[in-house]
């Protein structure tokens, strides 16, 4: 076997050693900056590009839902559901006591179709009261129309409490 | 509304379980071997050895073996740990290949015993058994806190494991180290076995003790001194590390053991007294049995000059013959099968292998083995950190730590770093216990960073959501 062709196996494999050597670093790199938040962040900053890329010529409600400080889940702050989180994916978010609501208030106080929350044109978030019995509050006062919901208000229905939240 | 119930609370990211990178790593530590196989073939004969691809083949199909049953039944375990013992084991597998290749070696065995057979064969053979094992542990052991309730029957076994070797007309003396036993004419390490069994019992018995040896203790001198009770365990395993020093000349083992218990202690109670305590109480048990035992007096001599005693004595000789073939591969080393690390001749592919890889990979390979080593160690102590419950912890930090000190003492032990101890290279050196006892410390790894790393199971759904209760006159 010829000098040359030894040299450079013998130098290939010194190579092919150290490469695994890093992929295998490569691959444990994750943990140093925490999985679980990394993989959140960069799968929602996947789907804010995504529309972006797709260029502006159809401006629809999804994409510029996705604007920055946009609120991106509802949160349930008082009353029996207390806790229970609800994604804000564009879709129209429906509350009362049906048992087809997107949340299903089990609270006397609320009426069975109460009121529904959903993003117009402009990815802005609005409350509107279905005319039920006891009324839906934005903050203090009752709703009578359709209204755009400040970020962090909370929105009354009986002795529910909800916000919007980031 | 198919899109949420009313129980969704923020969704839990699933962790990806990293199978396919595991398989990626694992294609990659299979070619690496058998590149180093015809590198060697090519180096010696001048040509692709004949056995290529039946062992190219059989490394492949173990290690597709291995992951077949990490994914079945370890989903979510640790995607390093399997690619990297694999790649350690297969180039083992080709170390030990190439010194059967060395005619010194063959005219030393002739000479010595009579006859020369090749070891590489038996090694594919114990890396099979040691795959079978591997995946026993992974099948039969579905969850890691089972072992908790052997803890004091582990104790037991590991103590009957350590003793097995001085009983007479089991034990096996060979060349004045009383490791062995010879079953049905095998060769078994007992103490490669123990080492797992023993760390069983010190995670049970320090997740049980745990608060009295950090708590109850007395400040002393800046250190916080336990009181006698507690101190008793420390004590009794530094004996029974000093009584298997005495009695079985195995300066290694009873090191593992003792660095480990002190290990974990530190890990358990948090205290920086007992790495104290541990250092001086090993320091003073290596003085007096330096001083005392012949056998222990002959390495430390080959370690502090390994040249001035070169032609007198045999261990000396073989200290300094390892350290040449370091100096001799340089930093890019000489290349598969062009050293000469075959003149250490006794022990060249056990205990002193790695001295192979210093010669012919050169420093660099040194320290591309090391950080594979390295990357074990860290994914076992990544494992603890992960793991949720306090056993889990102390039984990973164990077995790392025993991992770690083994590395320590082999690889220090032939570069001059210490003194030498007959101990193997995990995954390289030649010797059954030692691959099927490591394969089975890389199994519980994998099912404790399985368990570690699986997601949280989703939350019992709320009886609010169900049909019946939402159904209500209004």
């Amino acid at each position: 076997m010829s000098e040359l062709t030894l040299t450079v196996m013998r130098l290939g494999f010194l190579a092919v050693l150290w490469l695994f050597v890093i992929v295998a670093v490569q691959v444990i790199r994750s943990d140093l900056f925490g999985t679980r938040v990394t993989q959140r962040g960069s799968r929602r900053g996947s789907g804010a590009a995504a529309p972006q890329a797709a260029g502006r010529q159809a401006a629809g409600p999804p994409q510029q839902r996705q604007r920055r400080g946009a609120p991106t889940k509802l949160v349930v702050s008082e009353g029996t559901l207390t806790g229970t989180t609800v994604a804000l994916a564009g879709q129209t978010i429906t509350l009362g006591r049906a048992h087809d609501s997107t949340i299903v208030l089990d609270d006397d106080y609320a009426s069975s179709r109460h009121a529904r929350i959903y993003p117009d044109r402009d990815g802005q978030w609005i409350v509107e009261d279905l005319g039920s019995t006891n009324g839906t509050y934005l903050d203090r006062t009752r709703l009578t129309t359709p209204t755009p919901i400040p970020p962090g208000a909370p929105i009354r229905i009986g002795k529910t409490v909800i916000e919007l939240r980031k | 509304m198919s899109v949420v119930t009313n129980t969704t609370t923020i969704g839990a990211i699933e962790l990806p379980s990293r199978r396919n990178t595991e398989l990626m790593l694992l294609v990659f530590a299979v070619v690496i071997p058998i590149f180093a196989y015809a590198n060697v073939g090519l180096a010696i004969h001048g040509e692709l050895p004949p056995g290529m691809l039946a062992y190219g083949g059989g490394l492949a199909v173990l290690a597709g073996l291995a992951h077949f049953v990490v994914r079945r039944y370890a989903k979510y375990a640790d995607p390093l740990l399997l690619p990297i013992a694999t790649l350690l084991n297969g180039l083992g597998c080709v170390l030990i290949w190439r010194l059967d290749q060395s005619e010194r070696l063959q005219n030393l065995a002739k000479r010595s015993f009579g006859a020369f057979s090749e070891s590489a064969p038996r090694q594919m053979m114990y890396t099979a058994v040691a795959i079978a094992l591997f995946a026993a542990v992974l099948l039969l052991l579905k969850d890691h806190r089972t072992l908790q309730r052997f803890t004091y029957i582990s104790m037991a076994a590991a103590l009957v494991l350590l003793i097995l070797p001085v009983i007479p007309g089991l034990g096996a003396d060979v060349f004045g180290a009383k490791i062995w036993i010879s079953v049905a004419g095998f060769s078994i390490q007992p103490g490669e076995f123990a080492k797992i069994v023993i760390a069983v019992f010190f995670a049970g018995y320090l997740m049980v003790k745990r608060d009295a040896l950090a708590l109850a203790s007395r400040r002393f001198m800046g250190l916080y001194l336990p009181r006698g009770r507690d101190l008793g365990p420390i004590l009794m395993i530094w004996a029974m590390s000093l009584l298997i020093l005495v009695f079985e000349n195995d300066l290694g083992t009873s090191l593992l053991f003792f660095g480990m218990f002190v290990i974990m202690l530190y890990v358990a109670t948090e205290r920086t007294s007992w790495i104290v305590i541990g250092l001086l109480m090993s320091v003073g048990g290596a003085v007096v049995v330096g001083t005392f035992a012949s056998h222990v007096q002959a390495r430390v001599n080959a370690w502090l000059d390994p040249f001035g005693c070169y032609t007198t004595s045999g261990a000396c000789e073989q200290v300094g013959q390892s350290i040449m073939s370091f100096g001799s591969g340089g930093v890019l080393g000489t290349g598969w099968g062009q050293g000469n690390s075959d003149l250490i001749g006794f022990a060249a592919n056990s205990d002193f292998i790695f001295s192979t890889v210093g010669e012919e990979l050169g420093l660099s390979g040194v320290m591309a083995f090391l950080l594979l080593y390295g990357l074990i160690i860290e994914r076992g102590v990544r494992t603890a950190l992960a793991a949720r419950d306090p056993f889990g912890k102390l039984f990973a930090i164990g077995l790392s730590g025993a991992f770690s000190l083994q590395i320590f003492v082999v690889a220090g032990g032939v570069m001059g770093l210490i003194p030498l101890t007959g101990m193997t290279m995990p995954f390289l050196a030649s010797g059954g216990s030692s691959v099927l006892a490591n394969w089975a410390l890389i199994g519980i790894l994998i099912r404790i960073s399985d368990t570690a790393r699986r997601p949280a199971p989703a939350p019992a759904p709320s009886p609010d959501s169900e049909m019946t209760q939402v159904v209500r006159p209004s």
